[in-house]
């Protein structure tokens, strides 16, 4: 193994943030059930409030809004899901067949939810531009009497681009339609007001801001349809059924209010640092493209994508120099397609399979970015030593 | 608690960080007499294999290669032209993706059609060489055996499927059309599936 250790894949999940885990440890022998009346479960139970309280500030939403899940996924999939509810008095079963608008660059696990519920919902997906951005009007266009939910993430997780929800929303709400936002990458990295945004739902997760995997919630405004994804509980109000995962919910607890202290400084710090980078790439590289809005983008994240070298390659030769990166070539996840994100924003063949996404975090250090680009200017000169894209093949 | 040290076999990470035989700068800057090319840029990975032909003894003396691939496709060239040296040309014909791999010490099912690229850019070398000395007769068979009349299937296509990690027999029907018209090779591409599923998958874990 090499000594170096040099984190740059924030965007898929955090360390624990020092004071989280102290508070975790402090409150791991807990154990009562939350909903027990006894003062085992009261003492639980208070926790999980306090956490909600803390969430529900946050984001400038009443703590009732906030329900716990199981992930940011599971937050995702409950939204979604919602139009397919079988049951006759749900609340978000139409007449009409539901029509759901959604983008093209949403997580795997709102596109493959949609590709499920297509059998009973109408889908449409919204492309992007070469930034990644959604276009207004073709969401305009793509609104019909039916459309129940439009649903948008707030901030890319493979490129970085933030959406203008708020635009967004006003659009669909002006139709009578249903807002919601995957906000899992951005709540704690941006502020997120939702009495501003005005959305129905939005979805987060507690491991991309520092705190623990396993725990995710959602925000679903006062008087909005809603219909469990698990059902079978008194829990959350019968809005997500099982036994709280209480240490889960206190860790998510202290890192968003951390967030609150911390976040607004550590954007100056890391918007710096992702010049610094960027501008190094640039300086020491030639052919290389940077993905996603620059301007419009998570503070923490960079993807670049460098001509004629394919990404796992790449990957695992930072790898080895302690440098941890994603990439979203192909042949990293054993499909035959790139990532469906940078397709999207129509990158060329010859970019497209050497992707890679460098996201930062609170622990990453200027010295990392130095040792980061030198890095990467020695491991794409040795690659691209090697690689046919020199119009060899075309003699 | 021990970090596994790398995602893929200690000889792919030797191969893969180190590779032999690596060409330098220009094909014409390698004295070569056969040149072949595999794979496309819009799978994500390309290979050019240059051999250098002993002409009396057909035996491959040298060889030199380029890649555009993962770390898969680096280390299995890599492995393979260290293979090829020396060997008669009819040899190294018969040389395919899972000799590579059991000498590379396997590599997880996803990453068999990243290894498959070097053993065709270098039967298509050896084809190059036999039509350049004006010998083609000599390009050894193909297994390129027509299955589905119907659509236009051939054993070669049924190869690439299961190579792209596809095992079900439906999947692959969705992937080529296969026995979607009359239907009357489906047994017969039953088995043929079956057996390339054995001889890339199967046989080798075996052997693990």
């Amino acid at each position: 193994m090499p000594k170096t250790k040099i984190y740059l894949d924030n965007n898929a999940t955090t360390p624990l943030h020092p004071r989280v885990r102290k508070k975790m440890i402090n409150t791991m022998d807990v154990f009562g059930n939350p909903s027990s009346l006894h003062q085992f479960g009261r003492e639980a139970r208070s926790l999980i409030q306090n956490a909600r309280r803390d969430i529900a500030d946050f984001i400038n939403a009443d703590p009732d809004e906030i329900i716990f899940a199981g992930s940011g996924s599971e937050a995702n999939n409950t939204v979604l899901s919602m139009l397919t509810c079988p049951s006759k008095p749900c609340t978000i079963r139409s007449e009409q067949k539901p029509h759901v608008i959604t983008t093209e660059i949403e997580h795997p696990c709102i596109l493959e939810t949609a590709s499920c519920i297509n059998q009973t919902a109408e889908v449409d997906y919204l492309g992007v531009d070469e930034l990644g951005k959604i276009d207004l009007k073709e969401l305009k266009r793509k609104l019909k009497n039916n459309t129940i939910l439009v649903s948008v993430m707030m901030a890319n997780n493979e490129i970085g681009t933030i959406q203008e929800i708020k635009k967004i929303t006003e659009i669909v709400k002006q139709h009578g339609s249903l807002m919601h936002t995957d906000a899992v990458q951005a709540v704690g990295k941006l502020p997120a007001d939702v009495k501003d945004l005005d959305v129905d739902y939005l979805s987060m997760s507690a491991h991309k801001i520092y705190g623990p995997k396993g725990i995710g919630a959602l925000y679903i405004k006062n008087g909005a349809p809603f219909c469990p994804f698990i059902r079978g509980g008194h829990q959350e109000k019968g809005r997500r059924a099982g036994t709280e995962n209480t240490m889960g919910i206190i860790g998510f607890g202290e890192a968003i209010r951390l967030r609150k202290e911390e976040m607004l400084s550590e954007e100056k710090r890391l918007k710096k640092l992702r010049q610094k980078l960027k501008t190094g790439l640039e300086n020491n590289i030639k052919k290389i493209k940077f993905i996603g809005d620059q301007e419009d983008t998570l503070p923490n994240t960079l993807n670049v994508a460098f001509y004629g070298v394919e990404g796992e390659s790449i990957l695992l030769y930072l790898d080895n120099a302690g440098i941890a990166v994603s990439t979203g070539s192909a042949c990293s996840s054993g499909s035959t397609k790139p990532s469906h994100v940078i397709s999207a924003t129509g990158l060329e063949q010859e970019y497209i399979h050497g992707s890679i996404r460098i996201s930062m975090g609170r622990n990453t250090t200027e010295e990392d970015i130095d040792y980061t680009i030198e890095t990467f200017t020695k491991v794409i000169q040795k690659l691209r030593s090697f690689t046919t894209f020199n119009n060899e093949t075309e003699k | 608690m021990d970090t596994p040290k790398w995602v893929y076999s200690e000889q792919v990470k030797e191969h893969f960080m180190d590779p032999h035989n690596v060409l330098e700068g220009k094909p014409d800057d390698f004295d070569h007499d056969g040149k072949g090319i595999a794979g496309s840029m819009q799978c994500g990975d390309e290979m050019l294999f240059l051999i250098k032909v002993d002409k009396a003894q057909e035996i491959i003396t040298d060889c030199r290669w380029k890649t555009f691939g993962c770390a898969s496709a680096i280390a299995s060239a890599s492995k393979l032209s260290d293979m090829v040296k020396g060997m008669q040309l009819e040899e190294a014909y018969q040389i395919n993706a899972n000799d590579i791999i059991v000498e590379l010490g396997g590599l997880p099912d996803k990453k068999v059609h990243c290894s498959v690229l070097g053993d065709k850019a270098l039967r298509a070398a050896i084809k190059n060489y036999y039509q350049r000395i004006g010998e083609p007769e000599k390009i050894p068979e193909d297994y390129n055996r027509l299955i589905c009349e119907c659509k236009n299937v051939t054993e070669k296509d049924i190869e690439d499927v299961v190579l792209d990690n596809i095992r079900d027999f439906r999947k692959l029907q969705e992937e080529t059309g296969l026995g979607t018209v009359c239907g009357q090779c489906i047994d017969e591409a039953k088995q043929i599936m079956q057996d390339y599923i054995g001889h890339y998958f199967e046989s080798r874990k075996q052997k693990d």
